[in-house]
């Protein structure tokens, strides 16, 4: 008897027997009850089918790729920790940049997976549901890989034990983490053009990639794998990011001003928190890749631009204040490293003035503000720190209503006057540190006067208590070693005397 | 003779975070589970209020009548974190796929009778539906629970339960020679054959079930309680008389899901109920509650695939729910 020959179906049309049709209309209970969160941000959406699967991965398919490359990555980590990988870095400042990953951006994949879980849930078409719900797992994979890999760091350094405490509490986390709560309070589309879009397709290679770039740079072997294994799962992030902003714009022009505002918003709150990325490719990789101002000019201005011409036809427009974003790169890493060098007594991560080298290095990235405006005020600093006179900030600044950063960004066509806007609310007053936050702000001021502000909380006597120490101790730190000076800090004697060993031995 | 490899030995410092320490009681080795568990949720201090209900913070106790001194009393039996789950689920996955390759090659089903077929179209096919809800409601679960322990098992069942969907629309595809005409007539089936309308009733119903854990309840507990016997063993043995032993086969998985949900679900109902009186008298309402309304609803189908012998199976599937909601401290 000859076999009867079996159809064999196409990947797409597999995916679409197998998982589009699982959903139906509910008639025993309203679709508006069973979904009540997917309309009320006014997204106009015709025909849920119009959804194009971003990725088209079937369960089966999802732990076969999941699974091995989880088995590759433990083993690479495992093996980091048998051989002490750590002492292979090129030098112990280099793990401050990874106290900032694991407190200030592993909490965010936290938050992406539960995130990504609850518009899972609300959409009420089956294609974006599912594609939300893949990267809810993936983020939750994202965090553990990431806990599990640092966790040998924590063995060995300082200030990597309480990552979720103190993201939950320290001054310059509430940066990250506000930025992530405003997003998951938003409605389930802003959500996805906050994170899909803006976050993950049009700023990650200026968030995800510098830091795994400098974990290869400076001989970070944990990282760097859990930074090329999840890189597939990050190209799946972003396609889902320009197919969500794609089925809005297709559905109905009416989406178009929605999206372009939701786009104005989160590009600037995306490129205000990169202040965090910026300091960290200038100032805290020993061995750097390349200057923040040059990651600019590649990932937003040449990639980003491709990006906004080729969604013109929608109607959309650059977003706004991208001018003044641009301009601010000059800036930006020289001017957050000196908040966080006044401030770094009450920071669970060391700073430090540069070496000389280091400093010339910046000079020849920045030929047109570093020598102009940050070198003297460096080099300045630096012999006060020699004379013994390692300078230290008391009084708290004052935050942005948005951002949460100190209102210490200047003017950009006038670095020496600190920039800031009003905005009243009810008889109240509410500063801002950029047109870009302020606009915000004036859009939707209901909802950032709720901002929990640390500094507010910490004159208002709801953190720990009224003197410096005490709030640190309400952080969690371990005063001396966590935070202060690099120079003379106990992860620096550490790693000296671990380098005298190995040349001995 | 030893093996002895010298190596360069350098003190910790510490052996875990400061969380994980504190829970341990004192600062020793964890384990890959608890230190990607524990702790990873945010719990104070959030910057706004959900502007879809601001009536809840982001992460809010509130969501649920249940109340724990401690959200991570419960810790997961399997110990599964993303890693060891998608290595798990793989494992099991890849022996269904065997399955699925050699009953193909084999054009094992055409050995069922034609009417038993036909049962299998009646019976399973329409369940890729109810599986879809399944997973909706554990996503919503893990959306609402608080604490990352109870928040990741029920992501990583929703996961499974589109896994299970996917894998019920591939027996439709080895029967229908892959034109999907089977799905068709299951999800006409689903929504509007009287065998099925109970049993989308009371998912639909569950959809808007406001406490996220009495929806764990009537979904893992009453409503799985009575699927998977119901679908994997009684009507599993009853194809063996109509030559149903691929289906046998690939019921495999769902048989080994059935088991391991168990393991978790009456483990967090035993950790919950220990916790107070008044969370053993609500876990014990809610599962009666939908247990009734679980029997109800699954007792046409019943009847249509194991006709006289329905009451007796449903009766034992009623003992096999109640037995487990006792041993894990719940009065039903």
């Amino acid at each position: 008897m000859a076999e009867k020959r079996k159809k064999k179906l196409g990947i797409k049309q597999r995916y679409s027997m197998l998982t589009r049709g699982l959903g139906w209309d509910t008639t025993y209970q309203p679709m508006d009850k069973v979904f009540p969160y997917d309309n009320y941000e006014g997204i106009i959406i015709h025909d849920w089918e119009g959804w194009e699967d971003p990725f088209r991965l079937t369960m089966d398919a999802y732990w076969k790729f999941q699974s091995e490359k989880e088995k590759k990555l433990y083993a690479v980590i495992d093996s980091f920790a048998q051989n002490n990988g750590h002492l292979g870095i090129t030098d112990a400042r280099y793990v401050n940049a990874i106290k900032l990953f694991l407190t200030g951006v592993s909490p965010l994949e936290y938050q992406a997976a539960r995130g990504f879980t609850h518009v899972g849930r609300q959409f009420r078409g089956v294609g974006p549901r599912v594609a939300c719900q893949m990267q809810a797992i993936d983020e939750l994979r994202h965090v553990q890989t990431q806990v599990h890999s640092m966790s040998h760091y924590n063995k060995y350094f300082d200030g990597l034990h309480s990552a979720p405490h103190m993201h939950d509490r320290v001054w310059y986390l509430s940066v990250p983490k506000s930025f992530f709560d405003d997003a998951r309070t938003a409605g389930p589309f802003e959500f996805l053009t906050s994170i899909s879009f803006a976050f993950e397709y049009v700023l990650t290679n200026l968030l995800f990639v510098p830091f795994m770039s400098g974990a290869a740079f400076n001989g970070d072997m944990a990282t760097v794998t859990f930074g090329f294994s999840a890189q597939s799962d990050e190209a799946r992030h972003m396609t889902l990011g320009l197919e969500v902003i794609k089925f809005m714009l297709e559905q109905d022009e009416r989406n178009i001003p929605i999206v372009q505002r939701w786009m104005d918003k989160w590009f600037w709150r995306g490129t205000r928190m990169l202040t965090l990325v910026a300091m960290m490719m200038d100032y805290m990789l020993p061995k750097r890749v390349m200057s923040w101002r040059e990651a600019w000019d590649i990932y937003f201005t040449e990639a980003g631009g491709a990006l906004f011409a080729d969604l013109a036809r929608y109607g959309i427009k650059p977003p706004k204040y991208a001018d003044i974003a641009t301009k601010e790169a000059e800036h930006l890493s020289h001017q957050a490293w000196h908040i966080f060098y006044n401030y770094t007594h009450a920071a669970a991560f060391h700073t430090w003035i540069p070496e000389k080298e280091e400093l010339d290095w910046l000079s020849e990235k920045y030929p047109n503000t570093f020598d102009k405006y940050y070198r003297p005020r460096l080099e300045y600093l630096d012999k006060e720190e020699k004379a013994g006179r390692r300078f230290y900030n008391d009084t708290l600044p004052m935050l942005c209503q948005v951002c949460q950063i100190p209102m210490g960004f200047t003017d950009m066509d006038d670095p020496t006057t600190i920039s800031f806007e009003v905005s009243e609310y009810k008889d109240d007053k509410y500063h801002t540190c950029s047109l870009g936050c302020k606009d915000i702000f004036d859009y939707e001021p209901e909802k950032y006067v709720q901002a929990w502000l640390p500094v507010h909380q910490i004159y208002q006597g709801n953190c720990g208590g009224a003197e410096v120490p005490d709030v640190l101790k309400w952080y969690n730190f371990n005063l001396g070693a966590d935070n202060m000076e690099y120079k003379g800090s106990p992860d620096q004697k550490l790693w000296d005397e671990w380098q005298a060993h190995r040349k001995k031995a | 003779m030893s093996f002895d490899i010298k190596t360069n030995v350098i003190q910790p410092r510490r052996h875990t975070y400061a969380h994980i320490a504190k829970r341990l009681g004192g600062d020793k080795p964890a384990t890959r589970y608890q230190e990607g568990t524990w702790d990873l949720q945010p719990t104070v201090n959030f910057h706004y209020r959900p502007t879809w209900n601001p009536e809840r913070e982001i992460y809010d106790k509130s969501l649920t009548a249940i109340k724990m001194e401690d959200w991570y009393s419960f810790n997961d039996p399997r110990q599964l974190y993303y890693g060891t789950y998608t290595m798990a689920r793989h494992k099991m996955m890849e022996a269904e796929e065997s399955h699925f390759k050699f009953i193909d090659k084999s054009n094992m089903m055409t050995l069922m009778d034609a009417e038993w077929q036909q049962m299998v179209r009646d019976f399973i096919l329409p369940l890729r539906h109810f599986e879809w809800g399944a997973n909706m409601n554990n996503c919503d679960c893990s959306d609402k629970a608080y604490g990352t322990a109870i928040s990741q098992v029920a992501l990583f069942a929703a996961m499974d339960r589109l896994g299970i969907a996917q894998i019920i629309s591939r027996v439709g595809l080895l029967l229908d020679d892959s034109t999907g005409k089977s799905l068709d007539q299951a999800k006409a089936d689903w929504l509007d054959s009287d065998r099925w309308q109970g049993v989308r009733k009371m998912l639909e119903d569950s959809f808007v079930v406001e406490d996220w854990f009495e929806l764990l309840v009537a979904q893992n507990l009453c409503m799985d309680g009575v699927v998977f016997p119901l679908f994997y063993q009684h009507f599993d043995e009853a194809g063996q008389a109509h030559g149903g032993s691929a289906m046998s086969m690939l019921n495999e998985f769902m048989q080994d899901w059935g088991k391991d949900e168990k393991r978790w679900m009456d483990h967090l109902l035993k950790v919950t109920a220990a916790e107070s009186a008044e969370n053993a008298a609500l876990l014990s309402g809610w599962a009666v509650k939908w247990t009734d309304l679980a029997i109800e609803a699954f007792t046409p189908i019943a009847h249509h695939v194991l006709g006289d012998k329905a009451d007796e199976a449903m009766t034992s599937i009623r003992t096999e729910i109640t037995q487990r909601a006792k041993k894990s401290g719940l009065e039903i």
